[in-house]
């Protein structure tokens, strides 16, 4: 009963992707920070940038909220570029000053920046400088945000794969969840995990560095998000074992991912359905609700957060709705390959972007849900088209049963609105 | 190196995309990574624009670099046009391509694109938004515009309002308002709406309106020289400098000073008694220097409050900013560093910020009303009613919006007297403001030693000074709006006396010392 619905003929997973290489319209790697320093709560997040990269945590960010945020900028200047040595000294004179200024931090990111990169700042050596230089109290990471390395969600990716190598060793069988999600959510994954008897369970990241979880040859761990790749490839190398599922979007998704790991613990059938059978008929309430504006509704994905396969999933799946396209960044299908068995062959799989052409695309397909980049939305808006932001999905609770109906109103409620709104003289 | 948190300016070539943004008919063509395009989101977001900015990025990312980032330059540039079919191109890179050097300006040269291709340098370490914008409108200009016959009747052309200001567009009607009274008519406005072939014909008139120095002074220059046309010195903003705009234009284009003052209500407004309570209100300043200038005349002259603090974060105007200071017998404040706002106006204790939206958070932490008359705004800055800040409508504006975030004259009596009625505490703050009560310094990092213990004597500040419980207790009868000023006032007069422990009698002693 808890298996996926057997899909019958070719399914996305070995759909032809239209690979495309031309102007990208995505944040990069160093956006993660905004949800990133929230979760880590000892954790400070210096990025080794521009005036550029400062603007752009400011405007993705959207409002400052905190006179003080526990991330920044060191901003590159003219002297910084003409010798390397200087630009060392330097940064570990900023460093000096804000960890002076703010003894509560524990755990350092240098996150590296395109202009860091372009002139080749050695950011690991400075970590590890710093670290000898700071310990035992604060230890020193890096990692890049770069545009030109990483897209958009990628940064956590980098983040938390940076933090795999310094985790300690242990031989425990444990379960580690991989991926930052908001506190309630996280909490509620690990409820419903407790419940049929799985244990114990570790988070990366954790909220402190003083949590941070072991890894080992006896670890198994599930990813949370998509776009872990680089973090599961380190915890591989770990001794670590990943356990392959869809996504935890949806009911569907939420139980399948479920499932996996009560597999893997041996937790039998009735178990299961006793921990899960009320919060998935709660979930499928809530998705019904929510779903009946986006029944039979076409929907097109813009390449944003990677969350785009897994959600076409749900969306087509749950919500009764057709994809035309699912972009994505970079396709990893040992992420999110279980998520693409489940999509019948017919939309267009596309990897990487050329934003005219893609426009084109839209344009001619006139779906009647666009789901893309703030920069995006208003201009396809004012051209009749009705808009999902992409970037709700990284900020928003939309993981696991409880959240299930909230996902499908994120895409419900720009399409209610539009049938909602009155603007004309009546007849 | 300098470590950033929240900043007033963006990297030059942001700048350059509000000239763009602003324009019609125009097409950049920016060497930059993908991360980069971060920027469309400002104008279709924040300005809620219908249209993408017309920007075309490289996006190129760190496998190409060493081998064809150039061609991935032409070749975006290329599409650019053959898509866009734009009148005139600019180009340039961001700070991470000024790092590779692939000269964008020389790789469109040799490209033959049909249309005038302005190249941009825009020093990205060592230069921000503002410098951008004003170079970028600068080398437009100096590309297409040329000496020509003028028009029969005077004209003018309206330069600076551009993508992303704050409240250009209405400026432009009052503007065009105002001279329309003298019979004076308008040649160009630019760079907003303005296509390539508007700006060719900007030699047309007989004068510049300069409406924002920061965006379009070196071009007014320029004209100035090339041209031979005049411009104006004086921004109307305020009924004070409206009046001095109509008087300057009149004299350099030899017209009658005509006004409608029929519809300018600002002056009975802050006669009327409702407003005897503005009086004295110590107000901080603090935004680009053009509003910060014509913001400290406002206050001063017109509404009757007293400027304890003023500063721009624009270093190239700090000149100016430090002589304003002077006559108003306050200190400068010049600075990019939100903290060092934070910690001037945490020292002075206004009672009102006048600054940008960094301003208006720091006024949501400390409790302090605070109204926005400069850029950099946010969304709520760029309402759907006409609401301009220059000329006799943008006085009316003003007065209406700077009084907006206090407690109304009849409404602080009526505080003072139902102080401990419970359903009329002052906790609820000023009643036509709902949610949006001003909250004590909770996210602050500091903790606030007032509120904490009442019973035990709490200590204030760096020397020792020691509010006595009952004190403590009456301070907190005194209603939100005046009780930072009656702590801080409290705290000089015992300062001043070598007082360490401050009493009821204290307090009223310092009230009497104070009274005005
Ligand atoms: S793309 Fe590069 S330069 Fe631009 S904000 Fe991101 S890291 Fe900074
Ligand atoms: S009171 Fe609230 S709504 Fe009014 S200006 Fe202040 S923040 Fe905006």
């Amino acid at each position: 009963m808890n298996q996926p619905t057997n899909i019958s003929g070719a399914t996305c997973r070995d759909a032809p992707i239209l690979k495309e290489r031309g102007q990208r319209e995505v944040f990069c790697g160093l956006t993660g920070i905004i949800w990133l320093h929230r979760k880590m709560q000892d954790a400070f997040f210096l990025v080794v940038g521009s005036r550029t990269c400062a603007h752009l945590l400011q405007s993705a960010a959207g409002v400052m909220i905190f006179a003080e945020p526990r991330f920044g900028t060191a901003v590159l200047e003219e002297g910084d570029l003409a010798g390397m040595a200087d630009a060392h000294e330097e940064l570990d004179r900023e460093v000096d000053r804000l960890l002076s200024r703010r003894p509560d931090i524990k755990q350092l990111f240098l996150v590296g920046s395109c202009p860091s990169e372009v002139i080749k700042l050695d950011l690991h050596r400075a970590a590890e400088r710093l670290t000898v230089k700071h310990a035992p109290h604060v230890r020193v990471l890096n990692y890049s945000g770069s545009g030109i390395e990483t897209t958009f969600t990628q940064g956590e990716d980098a983040c938390l794969a940076s933090m795999v190598p310094v985790l300690p060793e242990t031989d425990e069988r444990e379960l580690l969840l991989v991926g930052a999600l908001p506190d309630v959510v996280e909490d509620q994954a690990v409820d419903l995990l407790t419940k049929m008897g799985i244990g114990p369970i570790r988070v990366l990241p954790a909220h402190r560095s003083a949590e941070a979880p072991g890894v080992g040859p006896n670890t198994v761990y599930a990813c949370l998000q998509p776009f872990l790749g680089d973090t599961s490839a380190a915890l591989d190398r770990r001794g670590a074992r990943m356990i392959q599922a869809p996504f935890p979007f949806g009911e569907e998704g939420t139980t399948l991912w479920l499932r996996a790991i009560a597999d893997e613990f041996g937790v039998d059938d009735e178990t299961f359905a006793h921990v899960t059978d009320a919060p998935r008929a709660r979930a499928r309430t809530a998705i019904a609700n929510a779903a009946k504006a986006l029944q039979g509704k076409t929907i097109f994905f813009m390449p944003d957060s990677q969350l785009e396969i897994p959600l076409a999933r749900f969306l087509t799946r749950e919500c009764g709705m057709e994809a035309i396209e699912i972009g994505q960044p970079y396709i990893h299908k040992g992420l999110v390959g279980p998520d693409m068995d489940l999509i019948p062959a017919g939309p267009t799989i596309s990897e990487g972007q050329d934003v005219d052409k893609q426009l084109d695309r839209v344009r001619a397909a006139r779906p009647d849900l666009t789901v893309c980049g703030l920069g995006l939305a208003n201009p396809l808006e004012a051209e009749g088209l009705t808009t999902k932001w992409a970037i709700e999905l990284v900020f928003t609770p939309v993981h696991f049963y409880e959240q299930a109906g909230d996902l499908a109103g994120l895409f419900s409620r720009p399409v209610r609105r539009r049938e909602l709104l009155k603007l004309e003289a009546a007849e | 190196m300098k470590l950033t948190v929240w900043t007033y300016e963006g990297p030059p070539h942001v700048g350059a995309m509000r000239v763009a943004t602003a324009m019609k008919g125009l097409h950049y063509v920016l060497h930059a990574p993908q991360g980069d395009t971060y920027a469309d989101l400002l104008f279709t977001m924040i300005e809620r624009r219908n249209h993408r900015p017309p920007v075309s990025y490289t996006t190129f990312e760190g496998r190409d670099l060493g081998t064809d980032t150039a061609s991935i330059f032409r070749e975006t540039c290329r599409d650019a046009y053959d898509r866009y079919q734009p009148q005139a191109m600019i180009v340039g890179a961001s700070c991470t391509a000024e790092l590779i050097q692939d000269d964008p300006g020389g790789l469109a040269e040799a490209m033959d694109i049909p249309v005038p291709v302005v190249a941009l340098e825009l020093p990205s370490y060592q230069r921000k938004e503002n410098f951008g914008s004003d170079e970028t409108f600068y080398q437009i200009v100096r590309a297409l515009a040329q000496p020509m016959e003028r028009t029969q009747e005077i004209t003018a052309n309206l330069i600076g309002p551009l993508a992303l200001g704050f409240r250009h567009r209405d400026d432009i009607e009052e503007v065009k308002g105002l001279l329309y009274e003298m019979g004076i008519g308008v040649n160009v406005v630019a760079p907003f709406d303005a296509t390539p072939e508007d700006i060719a014909k900007l030699g047309q008139a007989h004068f510049n309106v300069l409406m924002y120095p920061e965006h379009a002074e070196t071009a007014a220059r320029h004209l100035e020289r090339t041209c031979s046309q005049p411009y104006t010195k004086t921004v109307p903003i305020g009924v004070g400098a409206t009046h001095d705009f109509v008087a300057e234009v009149a004299q350099i284009c030899a017209v009658e000073p005509k006004k409608d003052l029929s519809r300018l209500r600002q002056p009975w407004w802050s006669k009327s008694v409702d407003s005897t309570y503005l009086t004295g209100k110590r107000v901080f300043l603090f935004g680009d220097a053009t509003h910060v200038k014509t913001a400290a005349r406002i206050a001063r002259d017109e509404m009757g409050f007293e400027v304890v603090g003023l500063g721009c974060y624009n270093r190239e105007f700090a000149r100016d900013i430090r002589k304003l200071a002077k006559d108003y017998g306050v200190e400068a404040l010049i600075t990019d560093d939100y903290l060092e706002v934070e910690k001037a106006i945490e020292d002075l204790a206004p009672e009102m910020i006048l600054g940008t939206q960094m301003e208006r958070h720091i006024g949501k932490r400390l409790g302090i009303p605070c109204a926005v008359i400069s850029a950099p705004v946010h969304v709520q800055d760029f309402p759907a009613r006409y609401s301009p800040q220059m000329g006799w409508e943008g006085a009316n504006v003003i007065f209406d919006t700077w009084i907006h975030p206090l407690v109304m004259g009849l409404e602080e009596h009526l505080l003072h007297m139902f102080r401990e009625d419970f359903e009329f505490h002052d906790e609820a703050g000023a009643s036509h403001h709902g949610g949006h009560a001003p909250k004590p310094i909770a996210e602050a990092p500091a903790p606030e030693p007032v509120a904490a213990q009442p019973e035990a004597p709490v200590e204030t500040g760096g020397d020792v000074m020691v509010w006595l419980a009952d004190a403590e207790r009456e301070l907190k009868k005194i209603p939100f709006f005046v009780r930072g000023k009656a702590k801080r006032n409290t705290e000089k007069f015992a300062a001043e006396r070598g007082v360490s422990e401050i009493s009821i009698d204290t307090l009223y002693e310092a009230k009497a010392h104070f009274a005005r």
